[in-house]
């Protein structure tokens, strides 16, 4: 199936994203060189069951426990004010804390950046890590930060006018992403970065 | 979500489970944490009005708006519009004149918000505070989420709300709220301080607590002012808490794991006892701390997101 | 003067007739008057009626001018058709005086747009604890009938009593605000459950209808008559009904907006609907038209009571009770009760001109008011079309005050003009059609 009832091209199947978490998991316990001090931090809605996958190759690797937990960034948004205020997600910070521990944000599709900047600012409040770093299922450009990933999924070249659609089993009832160039005429990256995440 | 919080009755099932949801944020948010401060209402002016003093609903929204990081201003306006100069109108036109988004207002009469709202004289979103006998939404917010801390979804739950009725906003809001809820709500009062009409409240009314509280999941007392002693609602006010107030023999009555809960501030030994207001039971400090939460909830909903008049 | 000869009126809703008016009265009534040199006005489709009769008007002056003048509540009154309006007396100074009352009579034949009856009040600076000098302000120049402390009640009953019969003395008669003040301490809308909700201090039907039953039974005691001021309850009807059936001596008067307007419009709390007696409910509203059509209620008065914008653009608490009344009476009865068919324009002219007249007992002597449509009688006129219907815009009151709560309500009928003792003192548009000699 290469095009879903909408006409969205499907760029990425079921199987495709499970080779593409089991390679972060590896690339992540590589770069860390272990799975010690290792916080997983999804990122609503999205992230959070992949930061759950991710947690679960990664033990499975190492035979420890990572704890994993939810950062929603809502609250840190810098375009709040464009849109009606919107229900806040769970955000749910593992027992141990996230001081001096290496956080690993999750979240499926980069975008502007706004996103991480806001989790980023988030983190602040909550402890002072070690180190951050960032992994995401889809990586589609356009960035209006200064921000980039340490684990990417799979880079996808997109136009502003197209919309990168994340599928997972947790939410939608199975895995795939897909590429959809809606009818509309073109729009802000900053307005679009949330509601593609959130169809 | 609605534009002005103005009563209980204006919020849907899913508007009020929104505010109670993210008030749960909010606390998750704040509770245990190294900065209890949030960005989210950075260069937002939130004016809490009170023409009537209430330090402590003052103090609540105004650590709400500081948690958001408002800025806050307290315009204290004490006596109404009537016995000192500045009309309630040329007040809003200067916090409109100040930029306010915001208004918090408390106000002893009935329907001020309202004015403030709906006049023309301000864009601000306004957040009744409590107006005159009318509504405390946000008081029945806080008493609402509270009691779903500990009884989990409201739907169905028997709450049983004592007391001066007539003059109480706090009972008012709850009632609206809580059927909103799905509460099966009762109002124990002697009749004198029963509203007219109040058969037609979406509620049970009672004259007998004894009999209100067998099988209650929570008891909410009203605070009685001594007052009404003299204008004649009941003859005293040892005859009152005799009928009316709440204590251990009466707390027995009812369920083990039922709440005790009550607005503040309380008259020990009228219509509660220390013995009970101090019970293990009691929630009644949570509800202070609730308040902070739920009105965090509201002020982010109403202020965070587009203005509908910046819209336009 | 120019005589005026009005064509095709349909007097009183009757058949097309002409009226020729002539030095102040009306000169000839007929099919196919004519007369040399007349100024002749096409009132095809035109209803005419007596000249409206107010037995209940706040003017303001003297004290709140910035509410009303006499000049500008006269205006507003030939506007609604008025000929005649009765002017309460809460002035500050209150009219309890012979000076008073002089005053106010004087500034009302200056204006000239309709003649003012003042009332008197009924004690000393409305404070109900003295009778005023009742008698003084009968024999003065203003020759005060109608006495009354209206906006508040004279609810100590033997004081009451002793004023129902002192004024037997000269065929005075006691308007009654009926207001038992304990029960409304505070008071700000009808009570009920809207009340209940809305956190508003009920204003129960007990306290008028308390009031009324007792009025009439004093009236009755001391023989005496007595006037209920805007009555706007369904139990006050009975009481009123109950008495008459017995024959006691009582009228009473509604409001328009008791007519028309429920205590639902409260809830918006906003103060153009605050009035005294409170709107109340549909139930109300329905056994008063009922009681103003089988002649219960005997008459409409206005209750006409201008504020400043300032008066209510506040809080429902701080603002002032009372509405504007002059302009829309005719229209809101019309309304209530001619497109109802409770009421036929003989009987608008009976409740509007005719009886009030007789109850203020201005319906003889010198200038006198409600008479009938008839050859002699004084050119005290309103025509008025009822076939138009206007959506009510308080920016062209001729009042000082803006406090209608019609605005925006599409009202049927209009007043084209208004004769007082032949004289116009409104019209809607230019109606003079020429002048008469030949044919129409």
């Amino acid at each position: 199936m290469s095009r879903d009832l909408t006409g969205a091209r499907e760029v990425l199947d079921g199987d495709d994203v499970a080779r593409a978490l089991t390679r972060i998991a590896h690339e992540v316990v590589e770069r860390n060189k272990g799975a010690t001090d290792l916080v997983l931090l999804g990122i609503p809605k999205r992230g959070v069951p992949l930061a759950h996958r991710l947690a679960q190759r990664i033990s499975a690797v190492e035979g420890i426990e990572v704890p994993v937990g939810a950062l929603d960034v809502t609250m840190y948004r810098d375009d709040l004010r464009l849109r009606p205020a919107r229900a806040l997600e769970h955000t749910e910070i593992p027992p141990g804390g996230v001081d001096d521990r290496i956080v690993v944000l999750v979240d499926d599709v980069l975008f502007s950046g706004r996103t991480i900047r806001a989790a980023l600012t988030a983190l602040e409040d909550i402890g002072r890590p070690r180190a951050v770093r960032l992994v995401v299922l889809v990586d589609r450009g356009h960035r209006q930060l200064p921000i980039r990933a340490d684990h990417v999924g799979k880079n996808i070249p997109t136009s502003l006018a197209e919309s990168v659609k994340v599928r997972l089993t947790e939410s939608d009832g199975h895995d795939g992403v897909l590429l959809d160039k809606p009818a509309r005429e073109q729009r802000e990256p900053a307005e679009t970065a949330a509601s593609e995440v959130q169809p | 979500m609605i534009r002005h919080l103005l009563s209980a009755g204006d919020l849907s099932l899913d508007d009020a489970t929104l505010v109670l949801d993210t008030a749960d944020e909010m606390a998750r948010l704040t509770e245990g944490r190294a900065v209890k401060k949030l960005p989210t209402l950075r260069g937002r002016t939130v004016v809490n009005l009170f023409f009537e003093d209430s330090t402590r609903t003052r103090t609540s929204f105004e650590l709400a708006a500081k948690r958001l990081s408002a800025d806050v201003v307290n315009f204290s306006a004490k006596g109404s519009s009537l016995s000192k100069g500045e009309s309630l109108k040329d007040t809003a036109l200067t916090l409109e004149a100040m930029g306010a988004d915001g208004v918090v207002v408390r106000h002893s009469a009935s329907g001020a918000p309202y004015r403030l709202a709906t006049s023309g004289w301000i864009n601000a979103c306004v957040v009744n505070a409590g107006d005159g006998t009318h509504e405390h939404p946000t008081q029945a917010l806080l008493d609402a989420f509270t009691m779903r801390r500990h009884l989990g979804e409201l739907a169905g739950k028997r709450i049983v709300i004592v007391g001066d009725v007539l003059h109480s906003r706090v009972a008012r809001s709850n009632v609206l709220l809580l059927a909103t809820l799905g509460a099966k709500v009762t109002l124990v009062a002697p009749p004198t301080l029963l509203p007219k009409g109040v058969d037609h409240w979406p509620c049970g009314v009672s004259y007998d607590l004894d009999d209100a509280l067998a099988g209650a999941d929570a008891v909410m007392m009203l605070r009685v002012q001594s007052e009404r002693m003299s204008a004649a609602f009941f003859p005293s006010a040892r005859e009152y808490s005799r009928r009316y107030g709440l204590d251990s023999r009466r707390q027995s009555l009812m369920p083990p794991e039922a709440l005790v809960l009550h607005p503040g501030p309380m008259n020990r030994g009228m219509e509660i006892t220390a013995e009970v207001a101090d019970s293990a039971r009691s929630v009644i400090v949570e509800q202070v701390t609730n308040g902070v939460y739920v009105r965090m909830a509201v002020l982010y909903l109403m202020l965070a997101g587009t203005n509908t008049t910046e819209e336009a | 003067m120019t005589p005026i000869l009005i064509q095709n009126a349909r007097v009183l809703g009757g058949d097309p007739q002409d009226i020729l008016i002539d030095d102040g009265v009306i000169a000839g009534l007929g099919a196919g008057l004519g007369k040399d040199g007349a100024t002749t006005i096409d009132a095809a489709g035109l209803i005419a009626l007596p000249g409206l009769v107010d037995l209940h008007t706040h003017l303001r002056e003297p004290g709140r001018e910035d509410a009303e003048t006499v000049e500008t509540g006269t205006l507003a009154a030939a506007r609604g058709g008025f000929t005649a309006v009765h002017a309460m007396a809460n002035t500050d100074p209150v009219a309890d005086t012979a000076g008073v009352v002089e005053q106010v009579w004087r500034l009302g034949r200056e204006a000239g747009h309709a003649d003012v009856r003042p009332v008197g009040a009924v004690t000393v600076g409305l404070k109900g604890e003295r009778l005023a000098e009742l008698g003084a302000m009968a024999e003065s120049a203003a020759g005060v009938r109608v006495f009354s402390d209206d906006g508040l009640c004279v609810h100590d009953a033997q004081l009451m009593r002793r004023a129902l019969e002192y004024v037997k003395a000269f065929d005075g008669v006691i308007a009654q605000h009926a207001q038992e003040p304990r029960l409304t301490e505070g008071a700000q809308m009808n009570e009920g459950e809207l009340s209940g909700r809305l956190g508003l201090r009920g204003w129960p039907s007990v306290a008028e209808e308390a009031i009324v039953a007792r009025d009439v039974l004093l009236a009755a005691h001391v023989g005496s008559r007595v006037h209920i001021c805007h009555l706007s309850t369904k139990g006050s009807v009975e009481i009123v009904r109950l008495a008459k059936e017995r024959g006691l001596p009582v009228t009473a008067e509604v409001t328009p907006h008791h007519l028309l307007l429920t205590d639902e419009l409260v809830a918006g709390y906003d103060p153009r609907y605050k009035v005294n007696p409170p709107l109340r409910t549909a139930d109300d509203v329905a056994a008063l038209r009922e009681a103003l059509a089988d002649g219960t209620i005997d008459i409409v008065a206005t209750d006409h009571a201008p504020h400043p914008v300032e008066a209510k653009d506040c809080e429902w608490d701080a603002a002032a009770f009372g509405m504007l009344g002059l302009e829309t009476a005719l229209s809101v009865v019309q309304h209530t009760m001619v497109d109802t068919g409770l009421l036929d324009w003989a009987g608008v002219a009976d409740r509007l001109s005719f009886a009030p007249a007789r109850i203020g007992r201005c319906d003889t002597g010198g200038v006198p008011h409600g008479r009938p449509v008839a050859v002699g009688e004084p050119a005290n006129l309103a025509l008025v079309d009822p076939s138009t219907t206007t959506t009510i815009d308080p920016s062209t009151s001729a009042s000082l005050s803006r406090n209608t709560p019609y605005e925006g309500m599409k009202l049927p009928g209009t007043v084209v003009a208004t004769f007082l003792r032949g004289r116009p003192t409104h019209q809607a548009h230019q109606i003079t059609g020429g002048t008469a000699g030949g044919n129409t």
